[in-house]
């Protein structure tokens, strides 16, 4: 295999009022790797991602991708926000092309077309951000991600805001993207069981300081079926190590059951 | 009214529906004819009120002898003298205090460091009743158009400098992180993130601006104007004439309303993406 794709050294965050929101994270994900995120609220999470976005600066250690430090937004890495994030005054179509300014006008239609329709919404270009639903304005934002053909996604809770149908279909169209080009893909997640869908490796983080918790592989092969047994046995497998993990900390608030 | 569920049919869920406005009335009243009502009702009450001898109509005349009044005015010429000679004014003062309110709001949005410098002095004079300007910018522009057009000019100025900065300091930080990730340069996050942003307040900032510029156009043309609308207002009242007191009034109301439909209508264009109130309709 070739060079990690995304390498976290010793990571540290402290926002500029004291917050400690990282510590000593070391991570590395291999091309083509899916890692998911999981953790209590306020543990790091978005901050971990704006900082591999070049949106924040680290305080400690080093950051990387492909190999070059991160100092600032990479173009080979796109991110996908808690929220869609779209520009009110574009409609559908600009949004999804707003990274793509650089090309010919025709080649940036083609490309956006075929990226909505990746996401299940051919004929929805000229809508305004305003004229769609909660679920269709994150499918535009993931395309507008996706477009580019960043070689690293980071996704923060993208699916989060939706109800589970929708999810587990977004979920099998994020998978099927990832199998067309296989870029690195980072994602945040509250949902164990997302977490168990999508990913090669699952990352438990716990909070004050944020830190690592524990490390987990998924062994289930894919495609994953929810329903199969090896999935039930990898899903209880995986909320022992969150068990472990994380109830065993004085003091500290444990993974919130609401999201098990 | 329906958003219709086929993503084909673009641009119909914003459509404005004819009705909207006019739910439970008989349709030649509809729109606009609502509104009329009440001043038609009174400008009919008082005509018959002064015909039948009622009222005298001498300090307040019938509208049938305001509107010979108009009439002769524009007959003579004279009333396109003295509405080009006001609007000339309010548009170049106007013009000067937008690009000053524009430039200096968005100096003190995009730097703090300006904003600390600049805003409290630009608040204080804010402060000051704008008419008592009028004798200082009389001894130094003089009485002619000068000193006129920066009367209107520091009444413009205001409400855009405030607008503008206001909206720039606004400016959501999530939208411009979007701009960052898309490693946009300077100009670039200027012109595709933050000034489509601030577009709605800006229009706001300016039609605020271009009514302030016709109640000082008022102020101004009262300082020795040998024309314009509020000349006639000071001929009417030094001569007695009521009647073209309010002929001006009416004129100044058909000019503002007109400019601000205008400059509505311009902008609406630019603004058809906003999730309002408005556009839901
Ligand atoms: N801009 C900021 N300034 C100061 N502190 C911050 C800032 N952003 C986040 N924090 C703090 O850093 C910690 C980590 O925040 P972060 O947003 O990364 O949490 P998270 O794991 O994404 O939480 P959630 O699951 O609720 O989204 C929290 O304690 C939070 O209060
Ligand atoms: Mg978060």
């Amino acid at each position: 295999m070739s060079a990690a794709a995304v390498t976290i050294a010793a990571l540290g965050k402290t926002y500029p009022n004291g917050t400690r929101a990282l510590d000593a994270v070391s991570l590395t994900l291999a091309p083509g790797e899916i890692v998911a995120v999981v953790g209590g609220s306020g543990c790091g999470k978005s901050t971990l991602l704006r900082v591999l976005a070049g949106l924040d600066r680290a305080s400690d250690g080093r950051v990387s991708v492909g190999g070059t430090p991160v100092e600032g937004p990479h173009p080979a890495v796109g991110i996908v926000f808690q929220e869609p994030r779209l520009l009110p005054w574009l409609n559908v179509a600009d949004n999804v092309g707003f990274g793509l300014v650089t090309l010919p006008p025709a080649e940036r239609r083609a490309r956006v077309a075929e990226t909505l329709s990746r996401v299940g919404l051919v004929g929805y270009g000229r809508r305004w951000p305003r004229e769609l639903s909660g679920g269709q304005a994150q499918r535009v934002a993931i395309a507008r991600a996706l477009v580019t053909r960043p070689s690293v996604l980071l996704l923060d809770e993208p699916f989060s805001a939706l109800d589970a149908f929708t999810r587990a279909d977004l979920q099998d169209h994020l998978l099927d993207l990832w199998a067309e080009s296989r870029p690195t893909l980072l994602l945040v997640t509250h949902d164990i069981e997302e977490a168990l869908v999508l990913a090669d490796r699952v990352v438990v983080l716990k909070p004050r300081p944020g830190r690592i918790a524990a490390l987990h592989d998924v062994a289930v092969p894919r495609p994953r079926d929810r329903v199969s047994p090896e999935f039930e046995v990898e899903k209880r497998a995986l909320l022992a190590t969150l068990g472990r993990s994380l109830a065993r900390t004085p003091g500290e608030e444990a993974f919130p059951a609401a999201a098990i | 009214m329906t958003t219709l569920d086929h993503p084909d049919e673009t641009g119909l869920a914003g459509a404005a529906s004819r009705d909207a406005g006019a739910r439970g009335l008989p349709g030649w009243l509809s729109g606009v004819g609502v509104g009329l009502v009440l001043p038609v009702a009174l400008a009919a009450g008082w005509e018959l009120a002064v015909a039948s001898g009622l009222a005298g109509g001498r300090l307040m005349p019938p509208p049938s002898r305001i509107f010979a009044t108009l009439v002769d005015l524009s007959g003579s010429g004279e009333l396109a003298r003295h509405i080009t000679a006001t609007v000339w004014r309010v548009l170049v003062g106007f013009a000067i205090g937008v690009v000053a309110g524009t430039a200096a709001g968005a100096l003190a949005g995009y730097s703090a460091i300006v904003r600390r410098l600049v805003d409290p002095t630009l608040q204080g004079l804010r402060a000051i009743p704008s008419i008592a300007w009028v004798p200082l910018f009389i001894l130094w522009l003089g009485i002619f158009e000068e000193s006129k057009i920066a009367l209107i000019a520091v009444g413009v100025f205001f409400p855009v400098y405030l607008g503008v900065m206001a909206a720039i300091a606004s400016v959501d930080r999530k939208i411009v992180e979007v701009g960052r990730v898309f490693r946009l340069s300077g100009p670039a996050l200027v012109r595709r993130i933050l000034l489509p942003a601030i577009l709605p307040s800006y229009v706001v900032a300016l039609r605020s601006g271009l009514g302030l510029g016709w109640m000082f156009v008022v102020a101004a043309e009262f300082m020795g104007a040998s024309e314009g609308l509020g000349y006639l207002l000071v001929d009417g009242q030094q001569l007695g004439k009521p009647d073209q007191i309010v002929a001006a009034i009416l004129v100044f109301a058909v000019l503002g309303k007109l400019t601000d439909a205008l400059l509505a209508a311009a902008t609406a264009p630019f603004l058809r993406w906003q999730d309002t109130v408005e556009t839901a309709r």
